[in-house]
């Protein structure tokens, strides 16, 4: 989890689910006999259709229109060679194949997609849960009068404010094994060099540390309002009853804080999910593929082998997008469960 | 729409260009045409930035002076990312260079897929008999030629001769020697020995030559990558570092080996001509002479090092074919390629430039002409430049002890196999 950092370079399929299906065409033009209900709809909500079809057409446009294409892509062999192209004099015509499930299947029996799943799987869970505790420890400690609260505030949601490439490439330095100030430090102490980033179980540390640096201040600054907005007087009773001071966290704390926590933590869990800049710029998914996550291999598709492969990549797109969703649902039936109300 | 309309106003300028007054684009001598070529020409240059790239962008924008009307647009894309950059500004359509400084192994990739103009017949290509063989060989693609043949090289090993003395080793000439100057040097001076780019297929090339493997073999379109020289080649490089012979890298290797080489930190390092200006600027390297080159180490098998090189090409959909064309011939004219190789040591492509006294005298274009005339060459056909993508994967886990030599090379031959179709 973290800052969502401006728009997910992953390709085709990628995003949250949206809201309301897009339709194509906006409006009501070009409708031969509609049904009774639909003219009657018209008729009488005309203005408010009117209203909401710039907004129906932009997502379309924007939104619907590429998934579609990204599901439609995942059903063929496209890739580099086959797309169509116009460059200057040559034109040439696309020649990819309807392949059906193919690339489905290819993904979901092969070692490659379930350990890259695995991997997120391990990577989303260790970062929501650790930023999430600690952005919980530190919304706490600030939750009292002390002094220079304000500053210690300010400090902490530093790693928010600066832009996400910036420090990831700063982590990237201190990481260095040769020149790193992290080796230089513990060198210092008379500690052996340590490969942040060469050595594949380091590396899984190394990025989920800086996922975590980057996500504290958000998690912070949401469960101080969370706390914030319980009212000190169960805290008061609580006390009168002789409750102490854990039981009144347990108690007290914790329920008070659910409306917040559950949104905070769904909110981070998709964005750790698909947190492509983190692995992008730390390790481009190395070394090997040890710190691969399913967007940074869907973009490694489409984007960096030779020839280019669209299909696969959208395939993982979709993928991804029906996990996710998938997680969202089953998320949203616990709260509910609970009597969260949502 | 609009791209329908750039077609056809293309379509017409070539008609144009077909008929009017020939435009020979005659930019050697001073007697062109003046004012005939105009508008801009994007070249996208890859060379290392903060020692070549202040040489090249001088070198094109002297163009102008040939062609007044014509404003060269220098832009430095990082070698790393220029592959796909070109590739996603040439199948879009927008973005694209009119010139790009294309690597040898891309150049029949992206003739492939149609992102090249074909140069035959073109002012682009100026006296093309006096182009190396060896580096014309990459520029054809299906019976045309795509590029014009910018520099060429291979690889070898620069040393540190002051640490070397410190030491008092010999430059190892093969790999089992470079294993023990490795660890002389480390007693003697507490340096390590090797620096070896662990993020970069094309520098386990030579380790893979010198057991006598080779990636593929195009002529029994068969794939031997994963041959036993292959795993071997693999286990090599993995004993060197795990020996502590060598030092390496899973990410930002470039920056690492040039740091700790110019820095003194390591001894040796294995790269080719396009380094030496960037290692001349380093702290060891005030006195030019501290910077030994040899050939690289031999194999139990062989001595082999990789031939490569770049072309510069013309995109397909550039808006100025005529300045682009004449461009490329400016840039790979013998006096172009002479001033390179004096300023940058890198070598020219042209058999004339060689008996030039400036290029003749140069050490560096000495040592290495015969490196690259022994240089293996790679096959140059479309899938070359995918060859690296699988390679440096296994490459990178084998050296990080995540996979063995022989699953590495395994599956590095089961994804060629999937590129390249119908392959052995």
């Amino acid at each position: 989890m973290a800052v969502h950092t401006g728009p997910s370079v992953a390709p085709a399929a990628d995003g949250t689910p949206v809201r309301g299906r897009s339709r194509g065409a906006g409006g009501p033009a070009g409708k031969t006999r509609p049904p009774g209900g639909l003219r009657r709809a018209l008729s009488v909500h005309w203005y408010a259709w009117t209203m909401v079809a710039p907004v129906v057409v932009v997502i379309g446009v924007i939104i619907g229109y590429p998934l579609l294409r990204g599901v439609y892509l995942s059903l063929t062999d496209a890739n580099e060679r086959n797309v169509e192209r116009n460059i200057g004099v040559n034109h040439l015509p696309a020649t990819y194949e309807f392949v059906g499930l193919d690339n489905y299947t290819d993904a979901l029996t092969g070692s490659q997609f379930l350990g890259t799943l695995g991997w997120t799987l391990v990577w989303t869970v260790s970062c929501v849960s650790v930023t999430f505790a600690l952005g919980l420890g530190l919304a706490t400690l600030l939750n009292r009068r002390i002094a220079g609260r304000s500053l210690y505030r300010m400090l902490l949601i530093l790693p928010w404010a600066v832009p996400g490439f910036v420090s990831v490439f700063a982590w990237r330095f201190l990481y260095n094994e040769d020149r790193g100030l992290l080796n230089k430090l513990l060198a210092g102490g008379g500690i052996d060099a340590v490969p942040w980033l060469n050595d594949p179980t380091w590396a899984k540390f190394s990025v989920i540390a800086v996922n975590v640096w980057l996500g504290v201040p958000f998690m912070m600054v949401a469960l101080l309002g969370g706390l914030q907005s319980i009212s000190g007087e169960m805290y008061e009773a609580a006390e009168m009853d002789g409750a102490n001071a854990r039981q009144r966290f347990r108690h007290i704390t914790m329920p008070g804080l659910r409306p917040v926590s559950t949104t905070v933590i769904l909110l981070s869990t998709i964005w750790t999910f698909n947190m492509f800049p983190v692995i992008f710029l730390l390790t481009r998914g190395g070394p090997g593929e040890a710190t691969q996550i399913l967007v940074t291999q869907a973009y490694k598709f489409s984007f960096e082998i030779s020839p280019r492969d669209y299909a696969q990549s959208s395939t993982w797109g979709v993928l991804i997008l029906v996990l996710l969703m998938l997680f969202a649902a089953v998320y949203r039936r616990v709260l509910r469960k609970q009597g969260d109300t949502w | 729409m609009r791209r329908g309309i750039t077609a056809t106003a293309l379509a017409a300028i070539l008609a144009l260009a077909a008929t009017a007054c020939g435009s020979d684009g005659d930019s050697g001598s001073a007697g062109g045409k003046g004012g005939e070529l105009s508008g801009t020409v994007t070249w996208w240059d890859t060379s290392t930035v903060g020692s070549e790239d202040k040489v090249f962008k001088k070198l094109a924008e002297g163009f102008t002076a040939q062609h007044p009307k014509v404003k060269v647009n220098y832009v430095n894309v990082p070698f790393g990312d220029a592959q796909n950059k070109f590739k996603n500004a040439a199948q879009s359509g927008s973005g694209a260079p009119d010139v790009i400084r294309s690597e040898v192994a891309w150049t029949p990739e992206f003739a492939d897929l149609g992102y090249l103009a074909p140069l035959d017949g073109t002012p682009a290509l100026k006296d093309e008999k006096d182009f190396l063989p060896q580096a014309a060989a990459s520029t054809k693609y299906a019976g045309k030629t795509y590029a014009a043949p910018q520099v060429i090289d291979s690889m070898g090993i620069f040393y540190n001769k002051k640490i070397f003395k410190e030491a008092g080793v010999e430059v190892p000439g093969t790999v089992a020697e470079l294993k023990s100057v490795s660890k002389k040097i480390k007693e003697k001076t507490g340096k390590t020995g090797l620096y070896l780019r662990g993020d970069d297929a094309y520098w386990f090339l030579s380790f893979l030559y010198g057991e006598g493997g080779n990636l593929v073999d195009a002529a029994s379109k068969t794939v031997t990558v994963d041959d036993p020289a292959g795993a071997k080649a693999m286990a090599v490089v993995k004993d060197l570092v795990d020996s502590g012979a060598a030092k390496t890298d899973a990410t930002d290797g470039w920056e690492n080996m040039q740091a700790s080489f110019k820095d003194g930190d390591v001894a040796m390092i294995i790269n080719g001509p396009w380094a030496v200006a960037d290692t001349y600027g380093g702290a060891q390297f005030k006195d030019k002479a501290n910077l030994g080159i040899a050939p690289v180490p031999a194999g139990s098998v062989a001595q082999g090092a990789p031939q490569g090189g770049h072309n510069l090409a013309v995109y397909a959909g550039s808006k100025n074919l005529d300045a682009s064309y004449a461009f490329t011939a400016y840039m790979t004219s013998a006096e172009s390629q002479a001033k390179v190789a004096e300023e940058l040591s890198l070598l020219p492509t042209r058999t004339s430039v060689y008996e030039r006294p400036e290029v003749a005298k140069n050490e560096i274009v000495g040592f290495f002409k015969p490196v690259v005339d022994k240089a293996i060459e790679r096959p140059w056909i479309p899938e070359t430049g995918s060859l690296f993508a699988p390679l440096v994967t296994e490459y990178t886990k084998v050296l990080t002890g995540q996979t063995t030599p022989e699953k590495g090379v395994t599956s590095t031959g089961d994804a060629y196999r999937k590129l390249l179709k119908g392959w052995k």
